[in-house]
């Protein structure tokens, strides 16, 4: 009889399967991110790493007749024009945006996704974060409609301290930031997480910088310097970050850099061979990691990748395709309701080890690297540092990995479900 | 002290790299009444030339080469745009430079990609000059100083001490007499247009590999050299060579500061001080420091 029930009920499901897959059908994905403008470049990245992710999963055929569509649209990281766009993904009966540069417009895009699924039941719009890091989101900020598939600031943090907790020559360290919210959020989890795992660190020096105003970092080297710091931490990206380095550099200043950005498109080649050994970044990936069972996708996305974009850079990106296919697999359904019921709390096989999403604040909990660039082989590096960043004849290799668990920091969201 | 050195140095050193991107500015001002805002595109595109010349050939033909190529389009642009629209007046011209800049930034996306280019410091410059307790200083920023301070002296030597340089002077304030004596005044405009993007473009080669050439670097700088031509008073050489400096070395200097106010650090305004010199001088006077004429 049990059996007769079980047997009853996968036919009834694979009819269900069947009756979804076999609807010819497209699910677009509002890719709202900057084309135009000074972070164009970052925009294009993503932009094109996704419709190559999206490409394999519609030839795969793993959602049967449904087909995935990334659409472009532009906001120039404004929140304001992204709330503009978000009308023109609504009026195109778009329901899924997916976002990462910027926490300014992360905030905005949450916001008004919360409003707009509460006023039009049945036409929600769900939200897929792949890189806006404000630890907010997922805390007291922390929607249904809202799902983040890179780890938050706090959490990159969480793992830098633990990494840092282990290195006894790190004794000095010196916090220079962007002064906007996301360089106040790595400040201040910096300062609270040394004093819990390292309190014998002494902070020589703290400072803030108007974002992406400042040309010459000389000033600010040469007050590093004088404050004796052997490493300095820095969420600093873009020009901020390569010319901070190069000005380090010029000076002949010996420190650590310990970032978050450094590999960001365009800044290893800006920073030069610099960085060689000078620099640390913590992130998901890189293309030189050990056991990579991304290594032929990231080759093979490296074939076909725009000119002066050529690095496979996020890794979160496959994860988060993969995980948005399978949920609409698991939910039998393209309705954004039934897929974010199927997200949360969803174990996924990733490439570098397991990662899930959980269910009380939609973060992605994943495993994170501590990533050390030095000069790749071709130029006299490390054997494993193969692949070089950008052409620029620098190497990302491991420093260390930090399992899930260690970056997997509590959270006081308090979800309201529909 | 030595850290009050090196302060100094840094603070000099970015003013007079300061100096270099708005002479050009200035001078075409003065010379011409254009407000040119494509001037940092110029700036710009001058980078990126010297970014493609110094890959074939090195970097000391294109210091020459990429300003004159810069030079040749501002000349270009003169000719075929500015001398149309100068007609009807000088919003025309400015709202031609505002579309120019644009135009500019579009066409080194298309040529050169949007993202950085690898354009480095040339090995023999690359180094320390000399070292302040423990401190290098290097040796690309002392040649950047030196270039600053030979174009100061050879645009005032230009002005003031040849004859095309008198032509110049003469053109501004009495173009028709200056006509009636033979000369073509269209030209001489277009020499000094040409001129200023040439500086510009020089300031690109040298602040290119200094910094980062990509296509946001027009942008970066654009703000800060108006508001050295305005704070030096607007048309004037060594106003601006003054200002630069004094702009330089207040924000150098003030993000070596520690004191907060209202819980604001004084670093963390530095690279606003600026502007707030900028909008001071304008209320209290608003000819700049050597400006010569009101408003």
């Amino acid at each position: 009889m049990i059996q007769r029930m079980i047997g009853a009920a996968a036919l009834a499901a694979a009819a269900m399967f069947v009756s979804f897959g076999a609807q010819a059908q497209t699910v677009k994905v509002a890719y709202i991110d900057p084309l135009s403008g000074p972070f164009a470049n970052v925009g294009e990245q993503g932009l094109a790493e996704f419709r190559f992710a999206v490409d394999r999963i519609n030839k795969s055929g793993r959602l049967g007749k449904v087909k995935l569509e990334v659409v472009p649209f532009d906001n120039k990281v404004s929140p304001q024009e992204s709330l503009n766009q978000l009308k023109r993904v609504i009026d195109q009966d778009i329901r899924y945006i997916t976002q990462g540069n910027s926490s300014a417009v992360a905030g905005a895009l949450i916001e008004a996704v919360n409003r707009h699924n509460e006023r039009n039941p049945g036409k929600e719009i769900l939200y897929l974060n792949y890189a806006a890091v404000d630890p907010a989101y997922t805390n007291e900020k922390c929607s249904f409609w809202h799902f983040r598939f890179d780890a938050n600031s706090d959490m990159k943090m969480e793992s830098l301290t633990t990494w840092m907790a282990g290195q006894k020559n790190i004794k000095k360290v010196y916090l220079l930031n962007q002064d906007y919210s996301f360089g106040h959020a790595v400040k201040k989890a910096a300062r609270e997480m040394l004093a819990r795992k390292r309190p014998d660190i002494q902070i020589v020096g703290d400072d803030l910088h108007p974002l992406g105003k400042v040309s010459d970092f000389a000033p600010y080297v040469a007050k590093i310097k004088a404050a004796g710091a052997d490493s300095v931490i820095t969420g600093n990206w873009g020009n901020d970050m390569s010319l901070l380095v190069k000005a380090g550099r010029d000076a002949g200043l010996d420190v650590n850099w310990l970032t978050y950005y450094a590999g960001g498109l365009g800044t290893p080649t800006a920073m030069g061979e610099a960085a060689a050994g000078k620099v640390k970044i913590i992130a998901e990936y890189h293309s030189n990691v050990e056991n990579n069972k991304a290594a032929k996708w990231d080759a093979d996305y490296r074939k076909q990748a725009p000119k002066g974009n050529p690095d496979f850079y996020f890794l979160r990106g496959k994860i988060m395709w993969d995980m948005f296919a399978k949920a609409i697999v698991q939910a039998k359904s393209v309705e954004p309701k039934a897929v974010a019921l199927a997200l949360e709390g969803m174990r996924h096989d990733g490439e570098l080890g397991e990662v899930e999403m959980r269910k009380s604040d939609h973060q992605l909990i994943q495993p994170l690297y501590v990533l050390s660039i030095v000069k790749s082989a071709a130029k006299g590096g490390p054997k494993n540092a193969k692949i070089d960043m950008e052409g620029s004849g620098l190497a990302p290799v491991t420093e260390a990995r930090l399992e899930g668990y260690t970056s997997a920091t509590p959270t006081s969201c308090q979800m309201k479900r529909p | 002290m030595e850290f009050f050195l090196v302060q100094s140095l840094n603070g000099i050193s970015y003013g007079l790299l300061l100096f270099m991107l708005s002479s050009g500015l200035t001078l075409v001002f003065s010379l011409m009444g254009v407000l040119n805002f494509a001037h940092a595109s110029f700036y710009m595109v001058g980078a990126y030339l010297a970014f493609q010349v110094s890959s074939k050939i090195g970097f000391w033909p294109a210091l020459v080469i990429a300003p004159l190529l810069v030079g040749a389009l501002g000349m270009l642009v003169e000719r075929y745009g500015l001398r149309q629209v100068h007609k009807h007046g000088h919003v025309a011209e400015l709202l031609f430079t505002f579309g120019l800049a644009y135009l500019l930034e579009e066409a080194v996306h298309l040529i050169w990609g949007r993202s950085a280019v690898e354009y480095r410091v040339p090995a023999e410059l690359d180094g320390p000059l000399f070292q302040i307790m423990g401190s290098q200083y290097p040796i690309y920023r002392g040649f950047m100083m030196l270039v600053s301070v030979a174009m100061l002296v050879s645009i005032w030597l230009a002005l003031t001490r040849t004859r095309i340089g008198l032509v110049i002077q003469a053109a501004l304030s009495h173009p028709q007499t200056v006509e009636a004596l033979g000369h073509n005044v269209p030209r001489v405009f277009m020499l000094v247009f040409g001129g200023g993007a040439a500086l510009a473009g020089l300031a690109g080669v040298i602040g290119g590999n200094a910094f980062v050439t990509e296509p946001g670097m027009a942008a970066a700088v654009g703000p800060i050299i108006f508001v050295i031509v305005v704070v030096g008073g607007m048309g004037s050489l060594a106003g601006a060579f003054i200002a630069s400096l004094l702009i330089g070395c207040m924000q150098t200097f003030a993000v070596s500061l520690d004191w907060s106010l209202a819980g604001i650090k004084v670093s963390q305004v530095a690279p606003v001080l600026p502007y707030l010199l900028m909008v001071l001088l304008l209320i209290f006077r608003p000819k700049g420091l050597m400006g010569t004429r009101e408003g």
